[in-house]
């Protein structure tokens, strides 16, 4: 059994509603994923995966709906559609990239 | 042959078998800083007390070039045993027999043992060390691993069980551990992934060691998975003989009964607590003046530290203990601490253990990733283990208890045989800050000095409400005490519980928010 093995920490200024406390923070906590709102106009790769097709190139006005790219991943080809029509600003991914998850593969603009 | 002679024969067979994947592989599983599987049974056993079955057993693959192969035992040693008197059922993969690898006899043996424990109502400890399927096998080795599961969940609730993890444990096989109640790790030795590191750069691309991906501390600190982490084989064989004495053999039985020890520890309990509500400490150092001999065998000691679980005696029978930790994120509940206490209590109720909250928390830990992470479901999964369990419960309400947190923490509402009190505690809808915000935010917003009226508020606040004794008035309360009184009452407490009955509505199961 531990027993009493007590070391003085570094504390930090935490907040909790409206009351900040004197605490430690957990790496977890540290390394948490910062919230960031998400751009309709930038196409993420929803999973980790490995680019086959590429089916648009840049400057493309694309119709909703259209395909943009396949995207195999889990021995499954993804097809990744447009999600409203618009501009095909900039594709930042290639035949054959492997990418991870969140990957801006695809950029876009308003078709005007 | 005369009897002399078969005795003889005998003992040269198991000699044989004995010595696993023999002296080469032995070497190997050494020069990898590992004991072999009879070393690790034989080290954690008290003397002379292991009996091994099914030395003899044979795999049963005859394809790909199996027929002419010998594998000692199966790779897998299983029997009975004791721990410091107490009876227990083990078996002990052979990393050294092919790897330690699953065929469909191996598997059978451990489902031989694991019935044998169900039966007999004994804790089952289970050493992994194992490549994992028996590729050879086919889907003899997924129905050897789903028929271990099975067993798992049948005896789950019924008898401990106990998961050391000393050497690879990956895919399939990292499930059975997954069902068992307390898991071991150590440093540099055990590795658990679903899809090793391998597979995870083939198909995304992704490189990472196997350490960094499922090694000991990993589970220790970021998954949760492991419940006891060790720097070596031996102190995790100490802490698994350690565990094993504070737990009972069943749960028709108690924990045994020590003799009654006072507690050692120096620091007086008055003194602990900062007089400042923002100030941390150590909770722990609450407990070690409460148990005896000071003594806590904390679990998961490492993962989501923001609360406390773990095992002590009082008055020579033990008692599972919950307590916040402002020492890390100001004692929030969060998704993780949620999870961890939850199953923590429901152990507690398996096993005939009560159960001791110890209180000071300022509310569940805002953000977005926890909110999208479901603490909405994970802190739910405390209000059920509560809620569901019978054991004695007992809380004592060190300092802060506010809104939601209050309720979570086995409040008289959800429960608790008593519920004490210290003086300083502020049990409250929410932190005297916010609340002063919300119910003067009139007259703060038109006083001409706002902040000296939000600061007068918040002194009234504070006086009138952030006491125990607006909750004692009530009878959510039963006493408010000195802290020097804790250690006393919890033992009354305890002990007038001791014939506790209490009924739940006839169920087959409850669904709780898993």
């Amino acid at each position: 059994m531990s027993e009493n093995k007590i070391e003085t920490p570094e504390l930090v200024d935490f907040a909790v509603t409206a009351r900040k406390y004197k605490t430690q923070l957990t790496k977890k906590f540290k390394n948490r994923k910062v919230w960031i709102e998400p751009n309709p106009f930038e196409i993420q790769s929803f999973i980790p995966g490995t680019i086959i097709q590429i089916s648009v190139k840049e400057g493309d006005l694309v119709k909703e709906g259209e395909p943009l790219l396949i995207l195999e991943a889990m021995k499954m080809q993804n097809r990744i559609e447009m999600p409203f029509t618009a501009k095909i600003k900039k594709i930042n991914v290639s035949i054959g990239n492997k990418i991870p998850k969140d990957t801006i593969m695809i950029e876009l603009e308003s078709e005007n | 042959m005369s009897l002399k002679k078969n005795i003889l024969a005998l003992r040269q067979k198991k000699a044989i078998v004995e010595k696993g994947g023999g002296d080469k592989a032995i070497e190997k599983q050494a020069a990898m800083g590992k004991l072999t599987a009879r070393e690790r049974i034989l080290t954690l056993l008290d003397p002379n007390s292991f009996h091994e079955y099914d030395l003899f057993v044979e795999h049963e693959e005859r394809n790909f070039g199996m027929d002419d192969k010998v594998l000692a035992g199966d790779g897998v040693i299983t029997g009975t045993g004791t721990i410091n008197g107490a009876p227990i059922c083990i078996y002990a993969q052979d990393f050294t027999v092919m790897g330690g690898s699953l065929g469909l006899k191996h598997a059978r043996k451990i489902t031989k043992i694991m019935d044998h424990a169900l039966k007999m109502k004994v804790p089952c400890i289970g050493i992994n060390d194992s490549g994992g399927a028996r590729i050879q096998e086919g889907i003899g080795a997924l129905a050897g691993y789903g028929e271990i599961f099975y067993r798992n969940t049948m005896a789950s609730g019924v008898i401990p069980q106990i998961s050391v993890i000393l050497g690879p444990c990956a895919g399939g096989a990292v499930y059975s551990p997954a069902l068992t109640d307390f898991v071991f790790v150590v440093e540099n030795i055990s590795k658990m992934f679903i899809t090793g590191p391998n597979v995870i750069e083939t198909v995304l691309g992704e490189k990472i060691s196997q350490e960094d991906l499922g090694g000991a501390r990993v589970h220790a600190e970021i998954t949760g998975n492991a419940h006891f982490y060790a720097m070596s084989e031996l102190e995790c064989l100490d802490q698994i003989k350690e565990l094993v004495s504070l737990i009972p053999h069943s749960n028709q039985q108690k924990a045994t009964k020590v003799e009654p020890r006072k507690p050692t520890y120096k620091k007086n309990i008055e003194n602990i607590i900062p007089a400042d509500p923002k100030q941390p400490y150590d909770v722990r150092e609450i407990i070690f003046a409460l148990t005896d001999e000071s003594k806590f065998l904390e679990v998961q000691e490492l993962w989501a530290p923001n609360i406390v679980i773990g095992f002590g005696r009082m008055d020579g029978e033990t008692v599972g203990f919950v307590a916040n930790q402002p020492m890390y994120l100001a004692g929030v509940l969060d998704c993780d601490a949620s999870d961890k206490a939850a199953r923590f209590i429901r152990f507690c109720d398996a096993f005939n253990i009560p159960i001791i909250t110890l209180e000071d928390m300022p509310g569940y830990l805002p953000g977005v990733d926890q909110e999208h992470a479901g603490v909405i479901r994970h802190g739910a999964k405390m209000l059920y283990a509560y809620s569901e369990a019978t054991v004695p419960k007992v809380t004592v309400i060190l300092r802060k208890a506010y809104g939601g947190g209050y309720i979570a923490m086995n409040s008289r509402h959800l429960g608790a045989d008593f519920m004490f009190a210290w003086p300083g505690a502020e049990i409250a809808v929410m932190g005297p800050e916010g609340a002063a915000n919300i119910i003067f935010r009139k007259e703060i917003m038109e006083a001409e000095d706002e902040d000296a009226m939000r600061q007068q508020k918040v002194q009234e606040y504070i006086e009138k409400f952030a006491n125990p004794f607006v909750a004692a008035s009530k009878g959510y309360i039963d006493a408010v005490i000195e802290p020097l009184e804790t250690r006393g009452l919890l033992l009354h407490a305890l002990e007038v519980s001791k014939n506790k009955d209490d009924h739940r509505p006839y169920k087959k199961h409850g669904v709780p928010p898993f």
